[in-house]
């Protein structure tokens, strides 16, 4: 009998060490052969701790499971049960979705080279090492993939430049700084798939010419970092990675690095700053990385999600990719939901579903029951969309044009308990903690604004535009993001909930 | 035998020269000094500077831009609590609020008998299942103030 129990981090959270030991301790006492496999999540967050059981149907789901539910499942034979939910594969929220990149997430032993294997895995890889790099940037270029880590820049432009920039030296970097409030995709995939990122970084280091990589991770993920690690070793043991990548003559070196808490480290070249040992300062662009980027040589700098996205375009072709999504919005977009709401988790999709039917349909509306009052979309960059927005698309022509933006796909749900005063202040605070220092209108402007904020709470109607005006200029004199996109939320908040904004003298009037 | 401090500097220039052969060992260095001394002692920066070819200054202008690194030790456990906006959507705010009350510290400090320090974090990738908290790299969801409650009682706290 198989039994899987996620070794992700979110179901270790809630408890499922305890769970896969309950599982361990009752088949021993039981004397029942039982194989227990610790697997990904299926990103049915509300469901974990979800233990599975492998039947002659399919696999069967219980959720969520403690330790002391485990005898009582045992007694049951694994049939009827309170917290019984039927084929997994049947549970509407995973039932709704089109997996491609998270295709093998949560079905399989992340650390399994075989499974990885038998579920398709390094077929894409074998079919690269086939090609010319020209043929491959090509084949990604016309999937119509473009970044998931934020900007949404189409990733086969960017490995062309790269591909045609002459160096001794080139790098392939993994952005996996997932620093964004509201993703977790990032820590799933490596935690639930690591091989498939490392598929996707070998097929971009032949596509470009690379010998050496690096994935970027974050230290608040010790988990993720654990699996990855040992992941790249099974693959350097096993010759997928090395001198020799599976026979083909081509050498591959793959390694992580761990950041050390900041989050503009998520910003490419800060990233290379950070890698190269120095500090996290974002570089003014030109010179761009794929020119010049790890210890200046030319370099493909990648979103875990972009990277992991290619071995399958390799293996079933543009083609099947580019009939997914809307617009220049191609392929699946793994949306991160999460915030007040009934159903949080991982839910992958093509372009296009809309803001509401998401929140309402997919999430199952607020976990307290209240109103909805905000959605934020895109981290703490991203602006806040109240309930009017529910009708937009999710792609990155239609949040740009409502004055958002698609970032990592975080979506984070506020109830109407929510002050969007305070979640403004927030924006601006948080700004002011992680700003990399290199330019004035974020590093002091933050700070002002989050005085300034201050003072409208205390009733000086007279900061509102003082406000606006600050923003305006951290927009536009910002090296990068971090300061040129705090406005969004801060500007959504106060447009959307003006409310929220009114001073103690319009109120008393 | 060798004295402590002497003892601690070849542990030191040994932790440098097992990452010497990484490009930009930096990071990895000032990692694995932390790990073993629970931060970075006083005499490791100017050894790393020197190992690197770097001035103190640039090292120590590395090491204090990031947030993980320090140079004091902290409490004998360290629990982060979730700051952003996803935890703060399900109660993280008057979680913080608790365990300050609780602990008797604000953001940063550490409890008298030196058992806890009380850090802020922005996000632990457990948006899902929030107000999340990381007790010594142990993630912890779904946290109220009983769970808190019980997570520092264990911790000494
Ligand atoms: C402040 C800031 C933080 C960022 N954080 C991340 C991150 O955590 N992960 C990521 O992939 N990209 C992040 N980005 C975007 C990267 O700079 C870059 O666009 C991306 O890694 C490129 O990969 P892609 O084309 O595959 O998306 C961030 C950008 C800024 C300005
Ligand atoms: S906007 Fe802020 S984080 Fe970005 S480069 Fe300027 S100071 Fe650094
Ligand atoms: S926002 Fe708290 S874990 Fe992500």
């Amino acid at each position: 009998m198989r039994i899987f129990v996620p070794r992700d981090a979110a179901a270790k959270a809630v408890g499922a060490e305890a769970v896969a030991a309950a599982v361990r301790a009752e088949a021993a006492a039981r004397g029942l052969p039982v194989e227990l496999v610790r697997n990904g999540s299926r990103g049915m967050v509300w469901l974990e701790p979800l233990l599975e059981v492998e039947t002659s149907e399919g696999r069967i789901a219980f959720g969520p499971v403690t330790a002391a539910d485990v005898p009582a499942l045992f007694d049951a034979g694994f049939g009827a049960h309170p917290k019984a939910l039927g084929l997994t594969a049947e549970i509407p929220f995973l039932k709704k979705q089109t997996r491609f990149t998270f295709a093998r997430v949560g079905l399989i032993d992340p650390l399994s080279l075989s499974e990885y294997q038998a579920q398709g895995g390094l077929a894409g890889l074998h079919k690269a090492i086939a090609m010319s790099p020209e043929a491959i940037v090509a084949e990604v270029a016309d999937s119509g993939l473009r970044g998931r880590g934020g900007a949404g820049f189409p990733t086969g432009i960017k490995w062309k430049t790269v591909l045609g920039a002459e160096a001794a030296q080139k790098y392939v970097v993994c952005n996996a700084d997932e620093g964004d409030s509201g993703t977790f995709a990032d820590r799933m995939l490596m935690e639930g798939d690591p091989f498939t990122l490392i598929e996707g970084m070998a097929i971009a280091a032949l596509a470009v010419g690379a010998t050496r990589g690096y994935i970027y991770s974050r230290s608040e993920y010790p988990d993720a970092n654990e699996v990855m690690g040992q992941a790249i070793a099974i693959a350097r043991a096993a010759g997928v990675l090395g001198p020799d990548m599976l026979g083909s003559g081509r050498a591959f070196e793959l390694e992580l690095r761990v950041g050390a808490g900041a989050y503009v480290c998520g910003e490419e070249t800060a990233l290379l700053n950070s890698l190269e040992g120095k500090r996290g300062v974002v570089r003014a662009k030109p010179p761009i990385p794929a020119l010049q980027g790890l210890f200046g040589q030319p370099t493909v700098v990648n979103n875990v999600l972009s990277l992991a996205a290619v071995p399958e375009i390799l293996a079933q072709g543009a083609a099947a990719y580019v009939a997914h999504g809307v617009g220049r919005s191609r392929g699946t977009i793994p949306l991160q939901i999460a915030g007040n709401v009934r159903f949080g988790g991982l839910f992958e999709t093509g372009f296009g579903i809309t803001l509401g039917e998401i929140v309402n349909d997919i999430a199952g509306g607020t976990a307290s029951g209240r109103p909805v009052k905000a959605v934020q979309v895109g981290g703490p960059l991203g602006a806040y969309h109240p309930v009017s927005d529910f009708g937009l698309p999710f792609s990155y022509e239609d949040f740009a044009g409502s004055g958002g933006l698609v970032g990592h796909a975080g979506l984070v749900v506020h109830d109407d308990s929510v002050d969007m005063l305070q979640m403004a202040r927030f924006a601006l605070e948080f700004c002011a903690i992680e700003s990399c220092g290199k330019c004035t209108p974020c590093r002091i402007g933050a700070v002002r604004g989050v005085e300034v904020v201050d003072r409208i709470a205390a009733g000086d109607a007279a900061a509102i535009p003082l406000l606006t005006d600050l923003c305006q200029t951290m927009k536009l004199g910002s090296l990068c993001a971090l300061g040129g996109f705090t406005p969004y939320p801060v500007l959504s908040a106060l447009t959307h909930f003006p409310d929220d904004f009114a001073t103690l003298q319009e109120a008393a009037e | 035998m060798l004295a402590p401090q002497a003892a601690q500097h070849s542990r030191i220039a040994e932790i440098i020269a097992e990452h010497s052969a990484l490009e930009g060992p930096m990071l990895p260095i000032l990692h694995a000094v932390q790990a073993e001394y629970g931060h970075v002692p006083a005499e490791a920066l100017p050894m790393i500077a020197d190992a690197l070819n770097i001035s103190r200054a640039e090292a120590q202008g590395v090491m204090s831009f990031y947030h993980d690194f320090r140079d004091h030790p902290l409490g004998r456990h360290v629990l982060k609590i979730c700051r952003a906006e996803a935890c703060q959507a399900r109660g993280a705010g008057a979680l913080a609020e608790a365990a300050k009350a609780r602990l008797g510290v604000d953001w940063h400090g550490t409890t008298p008998g030196g058992a806890l320090t009380l850090e802020p974090v922005f996000c632990l990738g457990l948006c899902a299942c929030a107000p999340a908290v990381m007790l010594d790299g142990q993630v912890i969801g779904r946290v109220d103030a009983a769970r808190l409650d019980q997570i520092a009682t264990e911790a000494g706290a």
